[in-house]
């Protein structure tokens, strides 16, 4: 049996869930093969039970995941009977755009948030859930629950809707949208213990091992494939690692680790002096920058 | 990667998550103190600290040291004012205990942003400058604390480094906050001497007031006991969803809001009176014996009786208070202010209702909780108020019970969340009446009249023909063999509703007295025939609610107003022109058109004849004339 806090975490999580079904549409899961989207993924099937996921599940492929990651993707998909959206921004291939020449911020920008926005409208979908916690960031710390997204999904932090006891304003008008966080107070810490107590299969790089990196601008990054140019006087290295958060792999830095198994990563966390955002790449440009990047429709 | 099952490394922590709120302005040092916390308590990262480091030099207002504040103050505006103005959660772990606090503003123009801290906290943290003492911002943040529910407080007597650690002024604090909250309900009150600059007493002791002799506030925290109390209380089930995989299985989807149930439990389904057994608790992880507050599980039940989302389950007896009008704490979170009488959608647990306030019996002065007289409510003004629904709703008084005592408002047409309240009690002569289930069902009534009961609504403006085809309707009904029954708006207005007027509530009330002798009547097997202008959609959508859609055709009689007005068969129209009726639906009172009504009848292209065919078309092809 679980203990009692990540039960009531768990409970609180299934209740959002349960009245979105209930509520909206058209909902639809932005599964992005992470910890946070396995954890989400498990709660929904017992949320659910005995009957189907009631949505599908969408993928935004940036075509820059880890391998691993993709092959977990899909393995999940054919054990778990998914019905999975894989959706890529082809104007953006067809432009070229990249991580690499294009600069982490373009490339996010173009393959991640307008790639998301496609896929939304695409296929009309009322209500997204996502993984995000509101432990992760300073912007997150204030963002709802049910997280409402003007036509063109605008995020505007001056505009949200109260949101009291556990009732939700699931209203929208035609074109609005909803951005569900039913993860919202769980802790990176809850996450993993939850994985562990109810075994929850994860993509490998969360795990220790000897991996091929090169080291630029004090982050550790794996060298996935190919292409991954190498500078100047640089050469790979192997190095014990493992990643606290996945990405696109040129913008995701490892952590030097010897946790090779999931109880080795819960006692690592309990005594973790650095934030898991901190190997995003993403995020360090300024302090405001997730803000920014959620108006613009980041999820 | 699969992975292994847990061998030895289970969490520590034992007790559940504590949730609390921190009440103070920005001057007490609120957000400090939560820097503090999470500072000391070693729940600030390296690289995290390295941006506060920046951030202080940058924003801050501690000279060379590290600000704390720019830890909680999310939002890029409020690091540029220097105030908190939304709601930030904030989460830290001890191994004892894991904390979600809420950080909210304290300024009076923020009352609703406490209020929604507040409605997620079982503890309150109430910081009091030292200097300054109970002041009337200490008044107001416990108020709604205690409106909101919170029964535990912790009396941070702040910046008590100012004052030199001085025992008196600490005694002379904590006696004065005691005095001054003897009626506010609290359960626990610790006065606590800290400093969130200097750390004193927040996770360390002081050094400094070496007099003190309690707990340290992280300490406090992690210790008290907050029993979750609502697994001790009367059962409370809400439907949230309907599980129906396959014709074998049909579940109740919800979380148990409080008490505790086992498989094999007589309950009863508030609104409607029937009772059965549940049958099984199923979890995706297998069936359980018994489910209690908290526990997100679904239900099966002995009998197939109808129930969807909004029921409540609870035991046969001590059930939820079932009510059309009760009373509540509301207060209210919009620019635009409250309005007697005025419609808005409450969502009252897994319940959607629409409602209005229907007298505003006074205003709390949130300062010094004085009443004062109100005509509307403006934003963050706090009232308590008479509260009427157009569907009797299922609740508990929210001091009973937080789950199901809890409502919120919102607006109909922009869909913002404008209002929030807290019931108090059901306003009804008779509170002990609960709904019976009768033996004979509305099925064998209908079969004796060799026909399928149901509601045909007609809606127009005023004069577009409603009342002459309804009744052109009846006649060929009649001619049928069929037992058929005409209300008309103005017939009824003679009788049963000669005490209604045209404000708002009384429109309202009027179409919530014919939809229920409707839904009488169709209950007894008869064909009912409708003629109200109903100009509210939302008005509508509640009479089909109530009678059921399968069986509620909308009929849309659909003439332009400059031939209503042409025709003015009441001469009411002339009135309007001349000033003599005020309200009139389509000339100063707005009339929303269906937007996909059953039937449409464009009058100014069809003759009534015609009309009233097309509409016992619809009856034929909905089988309604079957015998």
């Amino acid at each position: 049996m679980l203990p009692i806090h990540l039960r009531r975490l768990e409970a609180e999580s299934i209740e959002i869930m349960r009245d979105v079904v209930a509520e909206f549409e058209r909902p639809v899961m932005l599964y992005s093969i992470g910890k946070d989207s396995s954890v989400m993924l498990h709660i929904a099937i017992k949320a659910f039970y005995p009957a189907k996921l009631p949505f599908p599940l969408l993928h935004v492929d940036t075509t820059w995941k880890f391998r691993e990651m993709i092959s977990f993707r899909d393995a999940t998909a054919k054990r778990l009977g998914l019905d999975l959206i894989v959706h890529i921004n082809k104007e953006g291939i067809a432009r070229g755009i990249n991580p690499i020449d294009s600069g982490s911020a373009l490339h996010t920008q173009v393959m991640k948030t307008d790639a998301l926005k496609q896929a939304l409208d695409l296929h009309g979908f009322d209500a997204a859930f996502g993984g995000a916690r509101r432990d992760e960031e300073k912007s997150r710390a204030k963002e709802r629950i049910l997280s409402f997204r003007s036509a063109g999904h605008v995020w505007d932090p001056r505009n949200q809707r109260p949101e009291l006891w556990s009732l939700f304003n699931t209203r929208i008008r035609q074109g609005e949208t909803m951005r569900v966080f039913a993860m919202s107070n769980w802790t990176e810490l809850d996450v993993w213990e939850y994985i562990m107590l109810e075994k929850i299969p994860v993509v490998p790089l969360y795990f220790a091992k000897q991996r091929p990196t090169v080291r630029r601008n004090g982050a550790t990054i794996m060298i996935d494939d190919k292409r991954l140019p190498l500078n100047c006087g640089e050469t790979p290295e192997m190095r014990m690692i493992r990643f606290r958060t996945l990405g696109c792999y040129p913008l995701s830095g490892a952590i030097e680790s010897d946790a090779m198994a999931i109880e080795d990563i819960v006692a690592e966390m309990q005594t973790a002096t650095v934030s898991e955002r901190q190997g995003r790449l993403i995020d360090v440009d300024e302090a405001a920058s997730m803000e920014k990047k959620k108006r613009e429709g980041y999820f | 990667m699969f992975v292994k099952p847990a061998t030895e490394a289970v969490p520590a922590r034992t007790k559940d998550q504590l949730r609390f709120i921190t009440c103070g302005s920005v001057d007490d040092g609120k957000s400090t103190l939560i820097g503090r916390l999470l500072h000391d308590s070693k729940m600030i990262y390296h690289d995290q600290l390295t941006v506060l480091e920046r951030d202080s030099i940058k924003h801050g207002s501690a000279g060379n040291d590290i600000d704390f504040a720019l830890l909680m103050d999310g939002l890029e505006a409020e690091r540029e004012q220097g105030i908190t103005i939304d709601v930030a959660y904030r989460f830290f772990t001890t191994p004892r205990r894991s904390f979600m606090v809420a950080d909210t503003p304290g300024h009076e123009q923020y009352t609703r942003n406490m209020a929604t801290g507040a409605s997620h906290a079982q503890l309150a943290i109430i910081l009091i400058d030292a200097r300054k003492g109970v002041m009337v911002q200490t008044r107001r943040h416990s108020f709604i604390c205690s409106l909101l529910g919170i029964r535990h407080v912790v009396l941070a007597v702040n910046k008590i480094d100012l004052v030199a650690y001085n025992k008196e002024c600490f005694d002379r604090i904590a006696r004065d906050y005691l005095a001054f909250a003897a009626g506010l309900g609290f359960t626990s009150i610790v006065p606590i001497p800290i400093s969130g600059r200097y750390g004193d007493n927040v996770v360390d002791r002081s050094a400094h007031a070496n007099w003190y002799d309690g707990p340290c506030l992280l300490e406090h925290l992690e210790s008290i006991d907050i029993p979750s109390g609502t697994a001790g209380q009367a059962f409370r089930f809400p439907v949230q969803w309907v599980n129906r995989p396959n014709p074998d299985f049909r579940g109740y989807a919800g979380t148990v809001a409080s008490g505790r149930i086992s498989a094999g439990d007589e309950i009863v389904v508030a609104a409607s009176g029937r009772t059965t057994r549940i049958k099984r608790i199923v979890t995706h992880d297998g069936d359980l014996v018994g489910a209690e507050a908290g526990d997100a599980v679904t239900i099966t039940l002995e009998d197939e009786i109808d129930i969807g989302r909004g029921d409540i389950l609870s035991r046969p007896d001590d059930r939820p208070k079932v009510a059309g009008q009760f009373a509540a704490y509301v207060i209210w979170m919009d620019k635009e202010p409250l309005a007697p009488g005025r419609n808005y959608v409450l969502r009252i647990g897994s319940q959607t209702i629409t409602g209005s306030i229907s007298a505003i019996r006074h205003r709390i002065d949130v300062n010094t909780c004085e009443h004062l007289a109100a005509g509307m409510l403006s934003l963050n003004e706090i009232a308590f108020c008479d509260v009427a629904t157009a569907m009797p709703a299922v609740f508990d008084p929210y001091d009973l019970n937080r789950k199901t005592g809890s409502f919120i408002f919102i607006d109909h047409y922009t869909n913002r969340t404008v209002g929030a309240g807290m019931i108090a009690f059901p306003l009804r002569r008779d509170t002990n009446i609960a709904r019976q289930a009768l033996s004979v069902d509305r099925r064998e009534r209908a079969a004796l009249k060799n026909q399928k009961p149901c509601v045909i609504w007609f809606t127009g403006l005023s004069g577009a023909g409603k009342t002459t085809i309804a009744n052109l309707v009846d006649q060929k009904l009649c001619g049928m063999s069929r037992h058929a029954m005409l209300l008309d708006g103005d017939n009824l207005r003679h009788g049963l509703n000669a005490d209604l007027g045209f404000s708002e509530t009384d429109r309202v009330e009027n179409i919530r007295r014919v939809a229920e002798v409707a839904k009488l009547m169709a209950d007894s097997g008869l064909i009912v025939i409708c003629s109200f202008i109903s100009p509210s959609r939302a008005e509508r959508d509640r009479v089909r609610g109530l009678v059921g859609k399968e069986e509620f055709i909308e009929v849309f009689v659909d003439t332009p107003i400059e031939e209503c007005a042409r025709r003015d068969p009441k001469g009411l129209y002339s009135k309007v022109k001349s000033g003599k009726i005020k309200n009139f639906t389509g000339i100063d009172s707005c009339y929303e058109a269906p937007t996909t009504p059953d039937v449409h009848l464009r009058t100014m292209e069809q003759t009534l004849e015609h009309s009233a065919e097309a509409v016992v078309d619809v009856l034929m092809a909905r089988s309604i004339l079957d015998g």
